[in-house]
């Protein structure tokens, strides 16, 4: 089992946890002037997205986490799992609701996300930053207005709800940064 | 090679430099002898908290600090003397810690901790502008900033208090000094004053290092810590004299490496025989030049005041 020493902390190394896979944000070596040093950590547990604080003895072990982020394309859902595949290997995952989370309502056919692998197997998925969607459902468009002032919800064909100017009409196609759920502009077929 | 550059600026290198001068000037005003002394050395610092860098193949150590040889310098009679020495410390990296640092140490013949204290106050007010400095007990300072009596409490009362205060840490064992150094690093430092310099004095008589015991109810150790704007930069002791206790104590710390699996150091033989000769009643104190410099350029990143930091090195 691979382990790491805190000597080794830098952000990004992924560790074990009380149990579960994180990566650490940020470290900070912090030693009285004589007498025992300490990591401060700042840790994101990977599968609940969760950022907590833990300090380390200097010179403590910890296990290593096997973690990899892998860019894959997502099939599709079977109203259970959400399936992804390896553009190159072919390789398919397939992930529950726990690790897609949130990432759902921005989950589009042949996108490719970033899969958090732990072990093998999908702890959380990543959208890509924009994605294009298709309004399903809105009010009616006002005619004339382009400013994009005031908006209105919009729901996606992959069930999110984006504020849109009033002009977007259902059917228009979307441009949505996933990273802030905003509205970035209309596509034009 | 990329990366060749210097991590610090052109401004800053030259202020170092400039620096660097002063502290020359004011111990030359004084009459302080500047000397320089070996860094590499066939003993070692048995401290358990501090690595020494070994000569590959050899018994021949880094030194950790100029102490041990400045204190035989003294005890040779050589008199008040400073030095700007270049020191290492295996494993110690980070946004105020650099493995290879320098250091600026300095002994004064019988005077004891408090009169260092005022003139580490008046280096500063002359380098820095600093303003006058206070002064804390240890005992002090957790009471009003970590809230607990470092003396009374054991390792019960201080884990506590650590759980109690959201620190999340492993166990650290039974060692009450590991607590207070974890209560000391994540309550006190971060909560003192940041806009004077202030001292920080008579430890836990288990904390003593090198500094005599005054003896007491608890017993005291007559060293002291020096913090501004948030930072430890000096650490000084009225200086253990007593060769016997010396010896005890440097086997006590290698009793404490062997304990936590880290190697046995060996003991520095040419510093006890210097202590059995006679070493003069005097007061001593290392300060970190990197962080002085940092609180100079008003910087909060050591690798922002070295030309080629560890990393570059």
């Amino acid at each position: 089992m691979a382990t790491y020493s805190t000597n080794e902390f830098r952000s990004g190394l992924k560790i074990m946890l009380d149990g579960d896979p994180c990566v650490i944000i940020e470290n900070e070596f912090v030693k009285p002037g004589k007498g025992q040093a300490f990591n401060r950590v700042k840790i994101r547990n990977l599968k609940t997205g969760r950022v907590l604080e833990k300090t380390f003895k200097s010179g403590e072990t910890v296990e290593a986490a096997d973690v990899i982020d892998t860019e894959m394309q997502y099939l599709y859902n079977d109203g259970d799992q959400w399936h992804f595949m390896d553009p190159e290997t072919y390789e398919q995952v397939a992930a529950d609701a726990t690790a897609v989370g949130d990432a759902a309502k921005w989950l589009k056919e042949q996108d490719i996300c970033t899969v958090t692998l732990w072990n093998g197997v999908p702890i959380s998925v990543t959208p890509p930053n924009h994605v294009v969607l298709t309004v399903v459902e809105t009010d009616p468009g006002v005619r004339g207005d382009t400013s994009g002032g005031g908006g209105k919800p919009a729901t996606t064909d992959t069930g999110a709800v984006v504020r849109v100017p009033l002009f977007i009409n259902e059917g228009d196609k979307i441009k949505v940064d996933t990273r802030t759920g905003e509205y970035v502009g209309r596509v034009k077929e | 090679m990329s990366d060749w550059r210097p991590a610090a600026s052109p401004a800053v290198l030259a202020l170092r430099a400039r620096l660097l001068a002063r502290i020359r000037a004011f111990f030359q005003a004084r009459n302080v002898l500047e000397v320089e002394t070996p860094c590499f050395s066939r003993a070692a610092n048995p401290d358990p908290h501090i690595e020494s860098f070994r000569l590959a193949g050899e018994s021949r150590w880094l030194h950790t600090s100029p102490e041990f040889a400045m204190k035989r310098l003294l005890a040779a009679g050589l008199g008040d003397c400073f030095q700007i020495a270049r020191v290492f410390r295996a494993g110690e990296a980070g946004r105020r810690h650099n493995p290879e640092f320098t250091l600026l140490e300095w002994y004064r013949l019988a005077w004891d901790h408090h009169r260092l204290m005022d003139e580490v106050a008046d280096l500063l007010g002359e380098l820095l502008d600093a303003p006058p400095a206070r002064r804390l007990t240890y005992r002090e300072a957790f009471v009003e900033f970590a809230g607990i009596d470092p003396f009374t409490a054991d390792v019960v009362d201080l884990r506590a208090r650590a759980v109690e205060a959201g620190i999340a840490v492993s166990d650290l064992g039974d060692d009450p000094d590991t607590w207070r150094d974890l209560l000391l690093t994540h309550l006190v430092e971060p909560n003192l004053p940041s806009e004077i310099p202030l001292f920080i004095h008579d430890w836990p008589a288990s904390q003593a290092a090198l500094a005599r015991i005054r003896p007491g109810s608890p017993p005291l150790a007559e060293r002291f810590e020096l913090y501004w704007r948030g930072m430890e930069l000096a650490n000084g002791y009225h200086e253990l004299t007593d060769a016997t206790e010396q010896r005890r104590r440097f086997e006590q710390e290698n009793a404490r490496r062997r304990l936590a699996g880290l190697p046995s150091m060996p003991l520095d033989e040419a510093l006890l025989a210097a202590l059995e000769h006679g070493l003069p009643p005097c007061a001593g104190v290392a300060l970190g030049v990197d962080r002085l410099v940092m609180l100079a350029a008003g910087v909060d990143d050591i690798r922002q005041v070295l030309a080629f930091d560890w990393e570059r090195a």
